[in-house]
């Protein structure tokens, strides 16, 4: 939050835009038919951007990796959610590895 | 509320409580984890009622937090939301209507859950009931998971001896984890993972998840 103005503008930015993308679909149903292909493409590239989102902010500092503690709990978790723990395991394992590693004196 | 209860049976009505209830913990990481990133209380409150779409609200403040530009964060957080277009060409028509109130508050609601929950249902009086009964129970569960949160994150200053910096990914990683399981999803995921990866040492905070979206032109075309 460097620049206050820049930060609501972006906050607004992306409110009023999901308000959009929400409201078009009643509005516009009786008019246009939405091609499946385009639906699956919405979706395809939003679990992209969160897997992105994922890699750059479990493994990275900066430019440079992280160091070993984060990517740890981060993975721990990633194999949780995999075996279908619930959400709050998945999470909490997450942060105790991370937190227990650098206990340890591990980065 | 009293019809929504006469409309819906018990077993989906636990459902839908459930789901808003992980909703207040997903909400609860949210207000933390934006506290921790050193944004202040107003901020996740903000967001969580104005944008009320938990998956984008984590872009938007893990781009910004790295140093991204506000703009190109709230733009990866529309690209993520533009999904809800596809949810309200899907949904019947009259579950948010009629008139000029409901159908606002109605899109407002419009959310993965109550999306969810409204096509499970057979005819539309239990479509509709189901769809306000979980958005308005998202509605009020996910700013006041996040508003908790951000209070009880505030108190904590040591925020990586507790680890709390790797709740964050492992919050978008159970998020995704059930989309993951698709193949051709995975596939896509990965390849995006490892083109912001390596794009990271190059490019400013905010720009390498945006390049990961070249990974849709990996996807072959299927039917």
């Amino acid at each position: 939050m460097k620049d206050p103005t820049l930060f609501a503008v972006g906050l607004i930015t992306l409110s009023a835009g999901t308000f959009a993308f929400r409201l078009a679909g009643p509005v516009l149903r009786q008019r246009i038919s939405f091609p499946p292909w385009a639906e699956r493409l919405l979706e395809t590239a939003a679990v992209i951007l969160l897997a992105a989102l994922v890699v750059t902010t479990g493994l990275t500092e900066g430019h440079h990796l992280a160091g070993l503690a984060r990517p740890a709990g981060v993975c721990v978790g990633g194999v949780l959610a995999w075996r279908k723990a619930p959400f709050l395991v998945v999470v909490l394992a997450a942060a105790a590895t991370t937190a227990v590693l650098r206990l340890l004196g591990i980065p | 509320m009293s019809s929504i209860y006469r409309t819906l049976s018990g077993g989906t009505l636990r459902d839908i409580a459930l789901a808003c209830l992980a909703v207040w913990f997903i909400g609860l990481s949210y207000g933390a984890i934006a506290v921790a990133s050193g944004f202040p209380l107003w901020v996740p409150a903000a967001q969580s009622v104005l944008v009320l779409a938990g998956a984008s609200e984590f872009l938007f403040i893990g781009i910004v937090a790295a140093g991204g530009n506000p703009l190109a964060a709230a733009a990866a957080g529309l690209l993520v939301n533009a999904r809800h277009l596809a949810y309200g060409l899907a949904l019947p028509d009259g579950v948010t209507g009629p008139g000029l109130a409901r159908r606002l508050l109605g899109s407002h609601l419009m959310n993965d859950e109550s999306v969810v929950f409204a096509l499970a249902q057979e005819d539309l009086p239990r479509k509709r009931a189901a769809y306000w009964a979980c958005g308005l129970g998202v509605l009020l569960c996910w700013p006041a998971g996040a508003v908790l949160g951000a209070l009880i994150g505030s108190v904590i200053t040591d925020t990586g001896a507790f680890g709390l910096d790797a709740m964050f990914p492992a919050v978008i990683l159970a998020l995704i984890a059930p989309a993951l399981r698709d193949r051709r999803l995975s596939r896509a995921a990965v390849t995006g993972a490892v083109i912001a990866l390596a794009a990271t040492p190059f490019l400013p905070p905010g720009l390498p998840e945006l390049l990961a979206l070249l990974a849709l032109l990996t996807i072959r075309k299927t039917t």
